[in-house]
């Protein structure tokens, strides 16, 4: 393969010189969707009419699991055949290694983003990859049933759990059997710390593990965050949401079957779909905050990023490719088109965005209270640091343990695991 | 068995003739291996040696050609506190990896028993003469054939709490008075991988036993019928002895396959300690986790268990496997 | 008459069971093309009979992407990979079951052991290898890797069948003076059809299946096989998991394999009677 490509190269610049040598062939790898391919594609289009570089695009699938495990896989053999990785936010202290410093390429544009969102991207200095949009989830709430009972979107979890409990029970009565309060997303994986991680920050639990390193979970705060998630199961939301992701949860909501869920923005388009039973009927909000001193709300921080692989045999257009990709322009189209979050602040206050997607300026304020998760100070440990925690936190909805020993137990397991240091 | 006579044609009766033959089979038969033996040295051999080799290192996946050589650390090590304590750490007293193994083993000797049994009567089924019987075989290998991903998905999603067609039947049917959330909790969570599993894979086992019946000659059981020996009894004196071959072989696949179950989990259960079998732990170790020559080392363990199961399972299923030494 | 009635009731009592096996066997097969025509909100309501008609998911999954270029390459690498299995595994499996000769029994474990690894392990070795050969991201790199499962099933099944074979066909062979090349070929071959068209398509069913592989040693979606291309179906965003489609292309990928099945159906039956072991 190698082999071949050199000789293909080498006959290239052999017979059509300089000019040649600089177009080249790229590939990019994205675990995206649908609508987010066609998107991209349309993208990478304009970016071929400009460059003269030809961009293929190699899908993957939609679990970032399954994505992170080939990419390390492919990244660790030196692949060559792949340029340009869609990355994860979490992933860069993990990868950090495999991809090309983008420091100085991106010099002129880093002060667009928001900076805790080139701050998650930037290992010991070296900046991994470049934002192409962010995500934060909130709280969905449903406008006609609060109306219907005189409540107002909570402001905290108590408030909630009241309304949810109130809602869902006389719906219950009123007919529907399958009303249920509240729906997030409570499967044991890397969706159930991020839920978790926002039960805990609002209630003044600390990060799990805070930036400078220290491990802060075991607390009394975080543990009755999570003992308060415990009393929902099977009170306010069904036994099986230990078994929802994303999708799951949306299709509770969507059927009409949901007071409250907690999810990302995706939800809000498809939700206002023409065969969706909630079509109209729901607004959002951010997450409820807890109680006590520092309790605030908190919103745990997504997005995906481009990076570029240090085996690409032509890493200049790479690069550029990279910047085109999270440049202010595509951002923009991105914003309109895929109701994707932009990472750019003057974004929030563009009229066409706000025309084209309202929610996107409201969604600001969820964006401040964003918390990312301890991918940075854990770094290479980072995935099985969130294992330990959502398996810590799913034992305690299910009823192993009650959060406090959970925590404990998971605060022995981090001390052992970060060893001298993380 | 009634393979007593075959091996090694007439060679005992007259070795002075036979030997010039037996020495040009010998000669063919080490030209026919070849082939096989140097794809599989290729294709499984130096794998093998490397996830081998990589257990006895430090490797990970961001730096797999830098790692060093640390010996069987990743296995069991040592140290002694100044208290003069000993503290043992590694794969060997892992307590996470023996609680997999234990959910493997587990989940291995139910699925490959039920299977078994099933697979037999849908076997005896299709052996019989009906009409549509052709439709039927192809029926029953339905479940076979769907993808493993499509079908754990597909599963997942009759099994949802709220929206799967399961919960609907069942309460339809009275067997349950409220949705179940199967999925959520590892004990019915388990019970659903079962269910899959078994639903999956008795096709497998049911058409190579089925071989194994269309070979055994039809005038056997003309004779036990003349004869009039109960079904039953022809069933356990006849066919099973006979079938028992092909039967041994099958088991030992699908064995082979149930230790090393990992879709089904991955996709069906939520990803607790009481539901993760080996497969599940060593991926995530390989490529979750920053453990590469760890997963590697849970991995080669895996592979001497597997290795010790089939061992203790061909003695002393007193499988003949190498023909019998006649 | 009590035997009539006898007769009857076993008979019911045995359509009964065929029945029950069918229905368990289908059904979520059943429930699978049922989803396949639904779309939007419909697919969260359970319905046991087809409400809504609509070829709407079959169209997008054969129009979007590569997925008839998918199927094409599945139905070549499974192929070519039995293929190439049997014909590896015939002859070797000749010389293990029926030539006597030391380590026999170290060998065929050898090639049992291959099987224990698992797939997940070999993959970094595999890889490399894959690499090494210059096949990455082409047809090859399956086929070749696919013979680390497909091989040594097959080596054992056709060990155990033709150790099972009579030794008198054999030495009447050998007194014509028939090479043992011939005999495999000529002698052996015939009577092991149910043999052959059974592993021949469970080793193709498994190859056909096979996801890992086909996932990490390509890397274009014109060399991907259907399995991958299942799993890459995808919503219009980011979580949004397109249960219609993915069981149109699950039933698209299923139909062949029955289509196959029933071809040769027929031979796993007649293989036998027509063998003449009979006698």
């Amino acid at each position: 393969m190698r082999m071949k490509s050199l000789i293909a190269a080498l006959l290239a610049s052999a017979t059509l010189g300089v000019v040649a040598a600089q177009a080249a062939d790229l590939a990019i790898v994205s675990g995206d969707t649908g609508n987010g391919l066609e998107f991209l594609r349309s993208q990478l289009d304009r970016f071929e009419a400009e460059t003269g570089n030809k961009v293929t695009v190699v899908p993957m699938p939609s679990s970032t699991t399954d994505q992170f495990g080939q990419y390390k896989l492919w990244l660790a053999a030196g692949n060559s055949d792949i340029d340009v990785y869609q990355t994860d936010v979490i992933w860069a202290p993990q990868l950090a290694d495999q991809f090309l410093d983008l420091t100085d390429a991106a010099k002129d544009v880093v002060a667009n983003h928001f900076p805790s969102i080139i701050e998650s991207q930037t290992v010991n200095g070296k900046l991994v990859a470049l934002p192409a949009f962010t995500d934060a989830p909130a709280l969905y709430y449903r406008k006609d049933l609060l109306e219907k009972y005189g409540k107002t979107p909570p402001k905290t979890w108590a408030e909630l759990t009241a309304t949810a409990k109130e809602i869902q029970d006389a719906e219950r009565a009123a007919g529907n059997p399958d009303m249920q309060g509240f729906v997030f997303q409570g499967n044991a994986y890397e969706g159930l710390t991020c839920d978790a991680l926002e039960w805990v920050v609002s209630n003044g639990g600390g990060q799990i593990v805070e930036p400078d390193g220290t491990i802060s979970i075991n607390n009394e705060k975080a543990a009755a965050a999570i003992e308060m998630a415990k009393g929902w199961v099977g009170n306010i939301s069904p036994e099986g949401v230990l078994a929802y992701q994303e999708e799951e949860s949306r299709g509770v909501w969507q059927l009409g079957n949901a007071v409250f869920m907690r999810n990302w923005p995706y939800a809000y388009q498809l939700g206002n779909g023409d065969d969706s039973a909630v079509k109209g009927k729901f607004d959002v909000v951010p997450l409820p905050i807890g109680e006590g001193e520092g309790a605030r709300s908190a919103a745990t921080l997504g997005g995906w990023n481009v990076a570029v692989s240090k085996y690409s045999k032509a890493p200049e257009e790479a690069i550029k490719l990279a910047l085109f990709l999270s440049s202010t322009e595509v951002q923009k189209e991105r914003a309109i088109k895929q109701s994707n979050l932009p990472t750019i602040v003057s974004l929030y206050d563009d009229a066409d965005v706000a025309a084209a997607q309202p929610i996107i300026p409201n969604w600001k304020e969820v964006f401040v209270n964003a918390v990312p998760r301890p991918s940075a100070p854990t770094k290479v440990k980072y995935n099985e640091v969130s294992s330990l925690f959502w398996s810590a936190v799913h034992d305690t909805l299910s009823g192993n343990g009650t959060a406090a020993e959970n925590l404990e137990l998971l605060e022995a397991k981090l001390t052992e695991l970060k060893g001298d240091a993380w | 068995m009634t393979v007593e006579a075959t091996a090694g044609p007439a060679v005992r009766t007259q070795p002075k003739i036979e030997s010039e033959l037996l020495r040009s089979r010998v000669g063919a038969a080490m030209w026919f291996l070849l082939p096989m033996l140097a794809a599989l040295a290729v294709v499984a051999g130096w794998p093998l040696l490397r996830t081998i080799y990589f257990s006895l290192t430090n490797a990970s996946l961001t730096d797999l050609y830098g790692a060093d050589f640390i010996g069987f650390k990743n296995y069991l090590s040592w140290t002694t506190l100044k208290s003069g304590r000993t503290v043992f750490s590694g794969l060997l007293v892992d307590p996470t990896w023996w609680n997999a193994v234990w959910n493997t083993l587990r989940f291995a000797v139910l699925s490959v028993t039920l299977e078994t049994i099933l697979g037999m009567i849908v076997a005896l089924v299709l052996n019989a003469e009906f009409k549509g019987r052709g439709i039927v075989r192809a029926a029953i290998l339905i479940p076979w054939a769907i993808p493993t991903i499509v079908s754990a998905k597909m599963w997942s999603w009759m099994l949802n709490d709220q929206f799967g067609i399961i919960n609907d039947l069942f309460l339809k049917l009275g067997l349950i008075s409220q949705k179940i959330a199967w999925t959520a909790q590892a004990d019915t969570a388990m019970t659903a991988v079962l269910v899959v599993d078994i639903w999956k894979t008795t096709p497998f086992m049911a058409l190579l036993i089925l071989a194994g019946l269309q070979m055994i000659p039809k005038d056997i059981y003309e004779a036990a019928e003349i004869d009039g020996v109960h079904p039953v009894k022809v069933f356990f004196r006849v066919t099973l002895p006979l079938v028992r071959p092909a039967l041994m072989v099958a088991v030992i696949f699908r064995l082979l396959d149930a230790m090393r179950i990992f879709d089904l989990i991955y996709v069906l259960t939520p990803n607790s300690s009481a539901t993760k079998t080996m497969s599940v732990v060593s991926r995530e170790n390989l490529f979750d986790f920053d453990k590469f020559a760890y997963g590697s080392a849970q991995s080669t363990l895996l592979f001497l268990l597997i290795a010790v199961m089939t061992a203790l399972y061909i003695w002393l299923g007193k499988v003949r496997f190498d023909g019998g030494d006649r | 008459m009590t035997l009539d009635l006898w007769t009857i009731t076993k008979r019911t009592a045995f359509y009964a069971l065929v029945v029950f096996i069918v229905f368990v066997a289908v059904f979520p097969f059943y429930y699978a093309i049922l989803t396949s025509f639904k779309s939007g909100t419909d697919l969260f309501r359970v319905t046991y009979w087809p409400v809504s008609f609509s070829w709407d998911n079959y169209i997008s999954v054969l129009s979007t992407g590569s997925f008839p270029r998918n199927l094409l390459n599945s139905v070549f690498v499974a192929s070519v990979t039995v293929l190439a299995a049997l014909f590896l595994a015939i002859t070797a499996s000749f010389a293990l079951s029926r030539v006597r000769f030391r380590g026999r029994s170290l060998l065929l474990m050898t090639i049992l052991a291959v099987s224990m690894f698992p797939q997940i392990a070999v993959l970094a070795g595999l890889f490399e290898v894959i690499r090494f050969l210059g096949i990455y991201n082409t047809p090859w790199a399956l086929i070749f890797s696919y013979t680390i499962f497909t091989l040594p099933f097959t080596v054992w099944v056709l060990t155990t069948f033709m150790r099972d074979l009579p030794i008198e066909i054999e030495e009447a062979a050998i007194v014509d003076g028939a090479t043992p090349w011939i005999i495999i070929w000529r002698v052996f071959l015939p009577l092991l059809w149910p043999a052959l068209v059974t592993t021949g398509l469970l080793a193709f069913i498994a190859a056909w299946n096979e996801f890992l592989f086909a996932l990490t040693f390509t890397s274009s979606n014109a060399t991907r096989t259907v399995p991958v291309a299942i799993a890459l179906l995808s919503g219009g965003s980011q979580y949004e998991i397109p249960w219609g489609n993915i069981m149109a292309a699950s039933v698209i990928v299923t139909v062949p394999l029955v289509v196959l099945v029933l071809i040769f159906q027929r031979k796993i039956i007649s293989g036998l009677t027509a063998g003449g072991v009979k006698g």
